[in-house]
């Protein structure tokens, strides 16, 4: 099947043509299968890969554009083409840098996301290890319970939760979070966990036993350090998801100081009937990157963790 | 090192280090903190949030059971009725659009085509940019003097002769909405769709196409049969959480214009928290149990089907 035809560029074009108007795409029987020109391949896969690309990343180009615009540019688009900067300013981020509380939203939402990021994976592993390594009587429904916990979505949880962390005295506080977000963390983080440490042969452990090692022995010198990706992986995803955590933020916390990014953002920068459009987009673009450079460092475990988990 | 000096060399373990080689005490300890976690922050609260939702608890003050009251009440409002229907209507319509587009991208992506892991990196930002932030964005495209797209579709294409207005009546808002949950939904249901076409062998295709099979024939008695079951998941988990979708809406239209964009979420949370009905607010959000259930159930058994898919035993 690989005797393609010769195709003269005048001849590509011709069929991108009958293509592009609704010709040539499926149906065609056996004596075109071998045809993989480079043409039909531009149309069927290029073209809609870079139109997803560019609708995909539009916003997050025009949240830049508006950051770095001068208010004059912003508002006139007569004058000014607005997908460019004639003139491009810093006056949108050094207002949202020193004429807000941005630093202290970003200094709480680091201290609340690593805090929950850090109990949830404590959590995780002691559970993943007991479920998968220690066998008991009934473990499997204790996992698939933590699984099931996964699927009460936080939306129909902050009422009620909201009274919890009110009587508990921690309302207003960053602890209402850190406490709070590994509801949905630990079921995840478990689960994943669960699946590495499936991977790990339980050989290895025998002979550590064999040795003389105890349990804790064989969690700390064994089965942890061959489980560093997965560690890594659920870290990451229990990082991300807490940075972007909204609706517990939004219920749990209402003085400016203790806000995290994105609630802040939408809270305390939209006031009254006009938008400072400049501002709002310097802070989420702001907002965005520290968790979109965190990723970009660890594309490959947050990949794998999230199709991991799916397919688990 | 011979056998003597060995034994002489092992020191006895201390009480504790023994309590911690008890198989049931470590076990429970092992377990305390992941389950104590879940039954203090899930559990209780959930069990909390039906009890709440049968009472008429506002905040700071201790509520009575007054029975069915509040969902008798909800019946009779045209709002909430109207979240119900804007619910479904946005969950099914942004689930259709999110795996019509995702599985394509997720063919796309299946080709050898250069960059692919960059490309794929890429794809995935929509979904880790906090929903929040990239929903600002959203709004700001949206404006109804600003916006880009009547930009280009007004002043620079001239198909139309009047900006759009798109949060400003019911109808074009929901629109809006479910195109920006649709973009955010995008990259998760592509890659995890495509992580399942990986596993796909090959092998399957060239008989196929041996035989003399059609592309449509190959993806309707291949690959659609064999990425069922992971599709039924991520269709699960797309489902349950685009139902009880919150950030969006409240960032974008705050259930406006006059309350014909709220979703279950939304309302619950504005009759709940700024309006003080915690008893109400929380007999929104058990109301949205039932879908949820049956999601669940839906995952259970797709999840069985993944035993039998990938042919590995039941461990």
């Amino acid at each position: 099947m690989t005797d393609a035809k010769p195709i003269s560029p005048a001849e590509a074009d011709q069929r991108v043509d009958a293509e592009v108007s609704g010709g040539v795409t499926e149906g065609e029987g056996p004596q075109l299968l071998s045809w993989d020109s480079r043409a039909r391949r531009i149309v069927t896969v290029y073209i809609p890969l870079v139109i997803f690309l560019i609708v995909l990343l539009f916003p997050f180009y025009w949240m830049a554009v508006t950051t770095f615009k001068p208010d004059n540019e912003l508002l006139d688009y007569k004058n000014h083409n607005p997908f460019w900067i004639s003139s491009p300013t810093l006056d949108n981020i050094k207002k949202l840098l020193f004429d807000t509380d941005y630093g202290h939203w970003l200094v709480t939402t680091m201290f609340v996301a690593i805090g929950s990021t850090f109990l949830s994976i404590l959590a995780s592993v002691l559970a993943a290890y007991a479920i998968q390594r220690l066998r008991f009587r009934g473990s499997d429904y204790v996992g698939l319970a933590i699984y099931a916990a996964y699927l009460v979505p936080p939306s129909i949880l902050f009422i009620p939760l909201a009274q919890v962390v009110f009587q508990m005295g921690l309302f207003d506080t960053p602890f209402a979070l850190i406490l709070t977000y590994p509801t949905f963390l630990v079921p995840f983080c478990t689960w994943l966990l669960i699946g590495y440490f499936k991977s790990i042969p339980y050989e290895l452990e025998e002979c550590a036993l064999i040795d003389g090692a105890s349990r804790l022995q064989i969690l700390r010198r064994i089965t942890l350090p061959l489980a560093v990706p997965g560690l890594i992986s659920a870290g990451i995803f229990a990082f991300t998801l807490s940075w972007n955590e909204f609706i517990y933020a939004l219920a749990f916390i209402s003085s400016t100081e203790n806000k995290t990014v994105p609630v802040a953002i939408l809270t305390e920068l939209v006031s009254g009937d006009v938008y400072h459009w400049g501002a709002l987009m310097a802070g989420a673009l702001l907002g965005s990157l520290p968790v979109a450079v965190f990723y970009m460092f660890f594309v490959e475990y947050y990949v794998s963790s999230l199709t991991g988990a799916v397919k688990e | 090192m011979d056998a003597s000096t060995w034994v002489a060399k092992r020191p006895t373990p201390s009480a504790l280090a023994q309590l911690f080689d008890n198989k049931a005490f470590l076990i429970a300890v092992c377990l305390f903190p992941a389950v104590g976690l879940l039954l203090v922050f899930l559990t209780y609260p959930l069990g909390l949030g039906i009890y709440l939702a049968f009472t008429d608890t506002e905040i700071g003050g201790n509520g009575h059971w007054i029975g069915l009251e509040n969902f008798e009440y909800l019946l009779t409002d045209r709002i909430f009725i109207n979240s119900v229907w804007n619910t479904m209507f946005y969950t099914f319509v942004a689930t259709v659009g999110k795996f019509a587009l995702g599985l394509w991208l997720a063919l796309l992506l299946n080709h050898h085509i250069p960059f692919q892991s960059a490309i794929r990196a890429i794809i995935l930002l929509p979904y880790i940019v906090p929903t929040v932030l990239s929903a600002i964005a959203f709004w700001w495209i949206y404006d109804p003097q600003f916006s880009i797209i009547s930009y280009v579709v007004v002043d620079q294409l001239h198909l139309r002769d009047k900006y759009f207005d798109f949060l400003g009546e019911p109808w074009p808002a929901r629109w809006s909405l479910i195109v920006a949950n649709i973009w955010r939904g995008i990259p998760f249901v592509a890659i995890t769709l495509l992580a399942g076409l990986q596993t796909i062998s090959p092998s399957l295709y060239e008989a196929a196409m041996l035989d003399g099979a059609s592309p449509w024939q190959q993806f309707r008695r291949i690959t659609a049969p064999l990425l069922m079951p992971i599709l039924a998941i991520v269709m699960t988990f797309s489902v349950l959480f685009t139902f009880t979708d919150f950030q969006l809406v409240y960032a974008i239209t705050r259930g406006g214009p006059i309350n014909s964009t709220h979703l279950m979420a939304t309302l619950a949370f504005q009759r709940g928290i700024p309006g003080a009905q915690l008893g109400e607010g929380a007999a929104i959000a058990v109301a949205m149990i039932p879908f949820l259930i049956f999601a669940t159930l839906f995952s259970y058994y797709a999840l069985g089907n993944r035993k039998w898919q990938q042919g590995s035993d039941n461990d």
